[in-house]
């Protein structure tokens, strides 16, 4: 936490890895300024080529979302509502309409049950030791059934000419820099502590107080974004989030879509059996 | 204040903006306006859409024709049709275990390493699952096929061909029951995932796929010239079927949900594929011209199951799909 300094969480080595503890990321967007810095750092260090430099002309977000080569994407919310108890005046847009400006780090939300890991049928999609979801690129062989079954619409397939094109790729949760006991990079740079890493019981009880403080200063839409009720069961990169999840291109109610197996395969299996009947009666009948 | 031209310009498309949400013409255009009024955030997709191309639907309709081919064979070999049962497991060996395996390559992003499909089996996982149908149907189908041909051709002495008459006998079973899975399991591929469109229709996707499998692989046959009753038989049960889809589908709407498959380029895609397999083919069979009818079913079969990859596309692209599928 800010004022820790050097035995913050998001500063100091660990050994997570090795004492199996379940880690996550809790991110804020109350203090964060939207540097950017969190993007460039996970490009960085984790060799993500560029995938384009296009002008969306959305607020002053250039990244548009997460993919394939996108791995922390900065949302720039405009919203003509009140941020907390600010003051509203002649500056703020339309003259004396409420108006705010909201920054969220965005990132692979690493499920309790995630989709992708589910779908995989290389076994390529992993879980770690610290609970995370991580993707094997030397095993994947580009599938891409992992992109429709992810609820967060988070992991994608790297087109050409990319490098390593082909393969599906996602946040990785620094899974390298965690076994030697590094924080991730975006939380290691984050300047504001926006995007605080730790053990992921610690970061609950920790956005519980914040979300509790935020509302006594008079931020009343404010709320915890993890969707601890759905099939997901929760999620190890949770939010902080001002408003509803829909404005964030958060849905409100993700499920992991292995609960649409049950009923499916009945209809499969139903199916079989009926064509099978049929197609013996077929001959039966007629021979 | 600066009453410059550019400036009063600037002012009217900021009142503009603030009242209507959106500045229409090019250069203004700031996506939404000041204040975003599109679904979500700025109308960026929830989820992803698939990124398969034009192979995998090829690939369900051949994985169709081949698993449900197989099913023929195996009646028509309980019922003494040596030729269609050898016509059948032939077009059971080239659809499902050359073309779809092929197809299923072609699609991968790193098609060299295919083999890793066979790496685990995942019973939670239609793709591995599939992987693991397709690989049993193709040795089945291809082991029943050299029996089966073997056999017709009584070049081996009498106890050997016996014995292959029974080896036939249980490949030919075993590809028909893969071949059901092969022709099913894609329906629940595309139905357990998280693209609104695809997971809401999860029970009637297998039953279109399989049965859009079975009256194509009954149409081939007859347009390879047998023409028997049991054939005719199927081709009316599948377009009876079908037809019986295109009217639940039409029914059991889920508003913005599901609107991919009734609005856009991709609801035409599965509309016209349904008619030409349901009500088209079910007439055409009905006043007689059955070549006609089997040429309707497998275009049909095709253009539709091109239809649900294309609603994959629109409906995984449309944030308001998400958010009101689960609101269901």
């Amino acid at each position: 936490m800010i004022g820790e300094g050097l035995q913050s969480s998001n500063q100091r080595k660990h050994s997570y890895v090795r004492d199996n503890v379940e880690v996550g990321f809790f991110t804020d967007p109350t203090v964060c300024i939207g540097c950017k810095a969190c993007e460039v750092a996970c490009k960085e260090w984790n060799h993500v080529p560029d995938d384009g430099f296009t002008w969306t002309g959305n607020s002053y977000d250039n990244t548009g979302h997460l993919g394939a080569s996108t791995w922390r994407h900065v949302m720039f919310l405009e919203q003509d509502r009140q941020k907390g108890s600010q003051i509203t005046g002649p500056m703020s847009l339309g003259d004396h309409d409420p108006f705010r400006w909201v920054f969220l780090s965005d990132v692979c939300k690493h499920c309790e049950e995630a989709g992708c890991l589910e779908a995989c049928p290389t076994g390529s999609i992993v879980r770690t030791e610290t609970g995370t979801v991580f993707v094997q690129d030397d095993v994947c062989n580009g599938c891409g059934y992992c992109v429709v079954s992810c609820p967060f619409g988070v992991i994608d397939r790297r087109p050409t000419p990319l490098p390593d094109a082909g393969g599906a790729f996602k946040c990785t949760f620094c899974y390298d820099r965690q076994k030697s006991g590094l924080v991730p990079a975006c939380a290691k740079v984050c300047p504001t502590e926006s995007i605080v890493f730790g053990r992921l019981d610690d970061l609950r009880t920790r956005a519980k107080e914040r979300v509790q403080h935020l509302q006594g200063l008079g931020y009343n839409d404010a709320q915890l974004y993890d969707p601890l009720e759905t099939s997901v069961r929760g999620i190890h990169a949770f939010f902080l989030i001002l408003g509803e999840p829909e404005a964030y291109g958060l849905p409100p109610k993700p499920q992991v879509p292995t609960i649409y197996l049950e009923s499916a395969w009945t209809a499969a299996f139903a199916t079989a059996i009926a064509s099978l009947i049929v197609t013996l009666l077929a001959f039966a009948f007629s021979s | 204040m600066d009453t410059s031209a550019s400036e009063q310009r600037l002012e009217q498309l900021r009142e503009k903006a603030w009242q209507e949400g959106v500045v229409p013409g090019r250069g203004v255009d700031v996506a939404g306006g000041p204040i975003p009024r599109k679904p979500g955030y700025y109308g960026e997709p929830v989820v992803k859409p698939p990124v398969w191309t034009w192979e995998v639907p090829l690939y369900f309709f051949f994985g169709g024709i081949g698993g449900m081919s197989a099913v023929i064979a195996f009646g028509a070999v309980l019922f003494d049709h040596v030729d269609l049962a050898r016509a059948a497991m032939w077009t059971a060996a080239i659809a499902g275990a050359v073309l779809s395996p092929i197809l299923l390559i072609m699609d991968l992003g790193r098609p060299h390493r295919f083999l890793n499909m066979l790496r685990v089996f995942k019973h939670r996982s239609a793709m591995s699952m599939g992987a693991w149908i397709l690989t049993a149907f193709g040795a089945c189908a291809v082991a029943g096929l050299i029996a089966l041909e073997l056999h017709a051709h009584q070049i081996s002495p009498g106890t050997l061909n016996q014995l292959l008459s029974f080896a036939a006998g249980i490949f030919i079973f075993g590809a028909a029951i893969f071949g059901t899975l092969l022709a099913t399991y894609t329906g629940v591929l595309i139905g357990a995932t998280a693209i609104p469109a695809w997971f809401l229709h999860r029970t009637l996707l297998p039953i279109h796929f399989g049965t859009a499998g079975l009256g194509s692989a009954a149409a081939v046959l007859e347009l390879m010239g047998h023409r028997i009753p049991a054939l005719n038989f199927l081709g009316f049960y599948a377009a009876a079927v079908e037809t019986a889809l295109l009217i639940w589908l039409s029914v059991a709407k889920h508003g913005a949900a599901d609107r991919a498959i009734h609005e856009h380029g991709s609801g035409w895609f599965i509309r016209i594929g349904e008619i030409l397999t349901g009500p088209l083919a079910l007439i055409l069979r009905f006043f007689g011209f059955i070549p006609w009818a089997a040429i309707s079913f497998l275009v049909g079969a095709l253009v539709s199951r091109m239809g649900w990859i294309a609603v994959g596309k629109v409906s995984g692209s449309d944030p308001e799909s998400v958010f009101a599928a689960e609101r269901y």
